[in-house]
């Protein structure tokens, strides 16, 4: 990097002449070495999955779950260094709880992603600490149903003030990303880690602003896309992980969960046979020349 | 020298003269926390039978001796084991009804863990309660705990505003332990007749004492809840309506009131 010698890269929260802040970028190449991990807003729920590297044979497989759940709805990936993603989880879960205690109703999730982005941002501004090294995924489903107040015991007057609107719509799934910098954006399709570019551009063919696709379908879609953006040169063995969240009426009613077992092992049959399929095209095309 | 516990960490008489409390008195008088509940529920009564424990209670808050509120739940499902039904202040209710759902929450943060029981969930509010008696700052409540312990047997214990816990076949709180208990306990004597009652039976048993409950209690109302928990979850209906009831007989009644004959 042509930063070196220079100095501005030595201290946090320093800009460099050109206007960059090096700490930050250093962070992203810290994110850009992390397992890959996508997510996908589907028509009726998200998916999360995560090529998780296994470091040691020693390891226990199945465990050490790298998909962490906030309140009962939302759910959090990240790549890059792993304790900060655990440090960022946490923060997450403080403030799902602490909002719960002040509007006594879960968080929005795109009130959680606006609140984690500025404590992230916060992380670039002093010399006295490093910004994280990771970026994350926050997935979520909002209900849609009339939830009732923390503690609610009756249902209370059935007529009169209320400012309820008649066929208001409210609720969905939501999906942003949260990057170092603390800059985040709502997303259709979520990717980031080693295998972020292939992801992206397998996202991109998924179409998914039209919200045609399902959440089964996305679920495939989800294994095939880690599948596809391993390198199988540089790491041999990842554990796939993948969780979901439906709507109310959904498999998951509204809440973030595995992907149960028969349909992760069936996702990963699918990812597998596609990637031979590949495979099979490529060796035929070469015979043939 | 007196050894009694009441002399306890407290200067000596004989030394130092009397005890002067207003030593510990600010200028409006000691600290003072909840002397008396304000909105009330009544009775919870629940019974144990084979498969597991029937619970119910009221829909009413009392405000004193106004029926102020008609609809409210007073048997909170806390997951698919475990119902917990409330006695005393409703507003206290509420409070352990926030507190559980975020022990839900946390529970629920980790999926390998296995649930939380009404073992469990027993053991943590008699801690709840008992923390909070000695703060002298009590919750006005009396808990019933119903549903299955970590064998997936049936299970019912109670924790009370003292921190007091207390477990039987059949449990009643409030007015029902005095009018409720009696009845249940002409079927379920003991932990043994337990396998000897079925679902359907426990449930007109305890529908029979909220009748009567009903009839003698006047904090009370027709409209109640009714949850039973088994190996299969938890199946709670919260607006059931009274049956075969009547005042009818109120008017044969000679001998006080407003009658002229």
């Amino acid at each position: 990097m042509t930063s070196i010698g220079t100095g501005y890269d030595l201290s946090n929260s320093v800009f460099s002449p050109d206007g960059r802040n090096f700490q930050v970028e250093y962070a992203v190449k810290a994110v850009e070495n992390g397992g890959t991990a996508i997510g996908i807003r589907c028509k009726d729920g998200i998916v999360l999955a995560l090529e998780k590297l296994v470091t040691s044979k020693l390891l226990k497989s199945g465990a050490n779950k790298r998909i962490a759940t906030v309140d009962r709805n939302m759910g959090i990936v990240s790549s890059g260094l792993l304790p900060d993603g655990r440090h960022f989880v946490s923060r997450a879960r403080d403030e799902a709880s602490s909002w719960r205690n002040l509007y006594k109703a879960p968080i929005p999730t795109s009130s959680l992603a606006d609140r984690m982005g500025s404590y992230v941002q916060a992380y670039t501004l002093y010399s006295s600490v490093r910004p994280f090294g990771v970026t994350a995924i926050i997935g979520g489903w909002d209900s849609e149903a009339e939830l009732p107040v923390d503690g609610q015991v009756g249902a209370g007057p059935g007529v009169g003030s209320g400012g309820k609107k008649d066929g208001a719509k409210h609720g969905g799934p939501y999906l942003y990303m949260i990057e170092p910098s603390g800059l985040y954006w709502g997303y259709y399709g979520a990717a980031t880690g080693k295998g972020r570019q292939i992801a992206k551009s397998e996202l991109e063919k998924l179409n998914l602003s039209e919200g045609e696709l399902t959440l089964e379908e996305g679920v495939k879609e989800a294994a095939r896309i880690i599948y596809i953006a391993h390198d199988d040169n540089k790491d041999k063995e990842f554990e796939l992980e993948m969780t979901w969240i439906s709507s109310t009426t959904g498999p998951t009613k509204g809440r973030h969960e595995d992907v149960p077992k028969e349909l992760r092992e069936e996702a990963e049959r699918l990812a597998k046979k596609a990637l031979e399929g590949d495979d099979e095209d490529e060796e035929e095309e070469k015979m043939q020349e | 020298m007196n050894h009694l516990p009441q002399a306890w960490g407290r200067p000596r008489d004989d030394i130092y003269g009397a005890y002067d409390h207003a030593h510990f008195q600010t200028a409006a008088g000691p600290n003072q926390h909840t002397q008396s509940p304000i909105v009330t529920g009544t009775s919870v009564v629940a019974a144990k039978f084979k498969d597991g424990v029937v619970i119910a209670a009221d829909n009413l808050a009392s405000y004193g001796s106004l029926a102020r509120f008609t609809d409210v739940k007073r048997l909170r499902k806390f997951n698919e084991t475990v119902v917990v039904g409330f006695g005393g202040d409703v507003s206290d209710m509420q409070y352990l009804d926030r507190l559980l759902n975020s022990l839900d929450i946390r529970e629920n943060y980790s999926s390998t863990d296995d649930p939380l029981n009404a073992k469990n969930l027993h053991t943590y509010l008699a801690k709840v309660m008992y923390k909070r008696r000695s703060d002298f700052n009590p919750l006005w409540n009396h808990l019933l705990i119903a549903g299955l312990d970590g064998e997936s047997k049936p299970f019912l214990a109670s924790a009370d505003l003292l921190g007091t816990t207390f477990s039987s076949p059949t449990l009643a709180t409030g007015f029902g332990a005095h009018l409720a208990q009696p009845i249940m306990r002409r079927t379920i004597p003991d932990e043994n007749s337990v396998k000897d009652v079925s679902k359907e039976d426990a449930v007109k048993l305890v529908k029979e004492c909220m009748k009567v409950l009903f009839y003698r209690d006047a904090r009370s109302m027709d409209k109640y809840s009714i949850a039973t928990i088994t190996k299969e979850g938890v199946e709670l209906d919260e607006n059931v309506q009274l049956e075969n009831q009547s005042w009818a007989f109120a008017e044969q009644i000679r001998g006080y009131g407003t009658q002229t004959a």
